[in-house]
């Protein structure tokens, strides 16, 4: 069959990855806060509800422990759930039963089960949605062994991600920014996978890498076409997943340019940069011709008002800057 | 229980306090002047009111996403709420707070809370901070029937009532959790019931009758200042409008809503009002003249007052 493909927005395409494979594998249902008729906080579940009814598409009492454990538990059953979290913010209620039982079920059972789970997640600030449902959370997720961390910043990334996501045997945090719902682009109308752990090379550039997640795969781009008109020519490395880290991808990039910039939304210190520099540093360090440089967010919460808000934000101002201050 | 003039004209106003304020609140968002999130109280106003006016200053309240009407009627100044929710740098919180996001601590108000089921445990630590220094001071957690469902709300019950805590818990049962109804997330028609798990006092009251919460918050209030614990009130009540402004709303039917606004708790206090003589029609008319007037102030200063400069962003971190 030839693959077809059409004009889609990174939600249309992630709404079509749940589609798709629901209709699969009777195994995968989604549970979750007003995911049913609703369609889901942003709109992601739209439709599904219609097609698959309740038994598949399960509203859940606001209960985000409830949600990320018992996808745990059906999981560990033997069913392959994809829960949704309205906010990435909220995770802080569900924390123990996502890092002290889905994701050490498997470790902790000497391999006994498998935890086949996938836990969607919208962050990212700039809707004026304050403090408390605007962050950007992933190095939390990074630094727990047994989890998995997927933050696509395509149309294209998130469908074929979100199905293997959803194939994985293990649980699998899938970070979506809430600006890039309606970003759109080209999309296969087919199902396909796109393994974890791979990076992409959205750029090609000789003089520096930016190394760019999410929404700040955007920014970067936009970064490298200002620079270009400064004669800097800018590679831009989207690992799509920050656990397993596609490292190859990094260090080839940067042994062929030998200069680095990490750019993400979450807060700089002790941001996925944090230990992006760090690996680059440890195994590749001879090929850098300046120190790393790091573009996030500053240490604070993230702010209500507008100006604030914008300021908050890293861009591809701050982008184009880090890059001109390795010169 | 009989009520001073001075008490029943005070409800009135802050009822209308708060139709009023949350009335432009719905006309701005509307024409996109506010960012972000708004979430209205608008038909919800006699349970804020009522239970609010069983308190003191000094005694504390725990606010939820829907604050406004909380805030409004623990005394929250109308200018300075206003212009946070227009982001301005004059507004409660400099502009880094928002709707969801209020706080006076001078007025006892420990703020709105973005996330469902927030305040229970911040209220247990708050009336434990009451009980430990002696004060009598009573706490009031706000929390909504979705809420009630959460493991934090469940958790402060217990633990408020093991400690015999002074705080009172009023939930504003408005039916829906966003567009969840009641019945597909709970199995009990009561919510109030489930005090009985904690062996706390469970008592429903119609939420639209401002007279009503406010006889059972004061028996909750009186209980709690005597030491003998905490009680839940569950309040029946209705929201007017989507669960946020831009909420297309359509899981619920016309017909329900319809029934609850022609149970709208403001004229129905009026009637009581200028019946028993309380005020006269043309007095109740003055009050919401000028309340009008008041809130047309405060939309002129929210409006007139700066945005935060960017160089204010990295102040308050920490202490
Ligand atoms: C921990 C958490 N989960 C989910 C949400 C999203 N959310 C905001 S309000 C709301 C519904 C709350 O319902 P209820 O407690 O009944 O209060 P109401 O909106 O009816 O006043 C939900 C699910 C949230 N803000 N925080």
């Amino acid at each position: 069959m030839e693959n077809t493909m059409s004009e889609k927005t990174y939600l249309q395409a992630l709404n079509e990855a749940l589609k798709l494979e629901m209709e699969r594998d009777e195994n995968v249902f989604i549970l979750g806060e007003d995911v049913g008729q609703f369609g889901g906080c942003f709109g992601v579940t739209q439709g599904l509800f219609d097609q698959f009814g309740e038994r598949r598409v399960m509203d859940t009492p606001i209960t985000e422990s409830t949600i990320v454990g018992a996808a745990a538990g059906a999981a560990a059953a033997g069913l392959r759930p994809v829960a949704e979290l309205m906010f990435v913010d909220f995770i802080g209620v569900a924390m123990d039963q996502l890092f002290n039982q889905a994701a050490k079920m498997r470790f902790m059972f000497g391999g006994k089960t498998t935890v086949p789970m996938t836990l969607r997640m919208p962050q990212g600030a700039g809707i004026g949605a304050a403090a408390q449902h605007s962050q950007s959370l992933e190095s939390w997720f990074m630094n727990i062994p047994g989890l998995k961390v997927v933050i696509p910043s395509t149309p294209y990334d998130a469908k074929g991600l979100l199905i293997s996501a959803i194939r994985d045997d293990n649980p699998v945090v899938f970070l979506e920014h809430k600006l890039l719902y309606g970003v759109s682009g080209e999309v296969p109308d087919e199902s396909y996978t796109i393994e974890i752990g791979k990076g992409e090379v959205k750029r090609e550039g000789t003089d520096v890498t930016i190394v760019a997640t999410s929404l700040m795969v955007h920014s970067a781009l936009e970064a490298a076409e200002r620079l270009k008109a400064d004669g800097i020519d800018a590679e831009v490395v989207d690992p799509r997943c920050l656990q397993p880290l596609d490292k190859d991808i990094i260090l080839d990039s940067v042994k062929k340019t030998h200069a680095l910039v990490v750019a993400h939304e979450a807060v700089t210190f002790a941001g996925p940069g944090a230990e992006i520099a760090a690996m680059v540093a440890e195994e590749a360090l001879d090929y850098l011709d300046a120190p790393v440089k790091r573009v996030g967010a500053p240490f604070c919460p993230v702010p209500f008002s507008p100006p604030l808000e914008q300021f908050y934000i890293p861009n591809a101002d701050n982008i184009v800057e880090a890059v001109k201050s390795l010169r | 229980m009989a009520l001073s003039k001075k008490t029943l004209i005070h409800m009135y106003e802050t009822m209308n306090k708060i139709r009023l304020f949350e009335q432009k609140l719905q006309e701005f968002f509307a024409a996109g002047e506010i960012p972000g999130f708004v979430h209205l109280y608008l038909g919800e106003e006699a349970v804020a009111t009522g239970a609010c006016s069983a308190l003191t200053d000094a005694d504390m309240i725990t606010s939820t996403h829907r604050g406004h009407g909380h805030l409004l009627a623990k005394g929250g100044d109308l200018k300075l709420m206003m212009a946070e929710i227009f982001g301005r740098s004059t507004g409660y919180c400099k502009g880094k707070g928002g709707s969801m996001h209020i706080a006076d601590f001078d007025l006892g108000i420990l703020g709105a809370n973005g996330i469902v089921g927030g305040g229970g445990p911040l209220a247990v630590g708050a009336s434990l901070a009451s009980k430990y220094k002696q004060t009598k001071d009573v706490t009031v957690c706000f929390f909504g029937d979705g809420a009630s469902n959460q493991g934090t709300t469940q958790e402060a019950l217990n633990a408020a009532s093991a400690w015999k805590l002074p705080l009172v818990f009023v939930n504003e049962n408005n039916g829906y959790g966003i567009s969840c109804p009641q019945c597909k997330s709970m199995a009990v028609v009561d919510i109030a019931d489930r005090a009985a798990a904690y062996d706390m006092p469970g008592v429903v009251v119609d939420g639209n009758d401002v007279l009503a919460v406010y006889e059972a918050v004061s028996e909750a209030v009186k209980r709690a200042r005597n030491g003998e614990g905490p009680s839940l009130i569950e309040c029946k009540t209705y929201r007017w409008r989507g669960h946020f402004e831009g909420d297309a709303c359509t899981y619920r039917c016309t017909e329900e809503l319809e029934e609850w606004m022609a149970k709208d708790p403001i004229p129905r206090f009026e009637a009581k009002l200028v019946e028993g003589k309380t005020l006269t029609q043309k007095e109740a008319d003055k009050i919401k003249e000028s309340i009008a007037k008041e809130v047309a102030e405060a939309v002129a200063f929210a409006k007139e007052s700066p945005m935060p400069a960017t160089s204010a962003l990295m102040d308050d971190v920490y202490a």
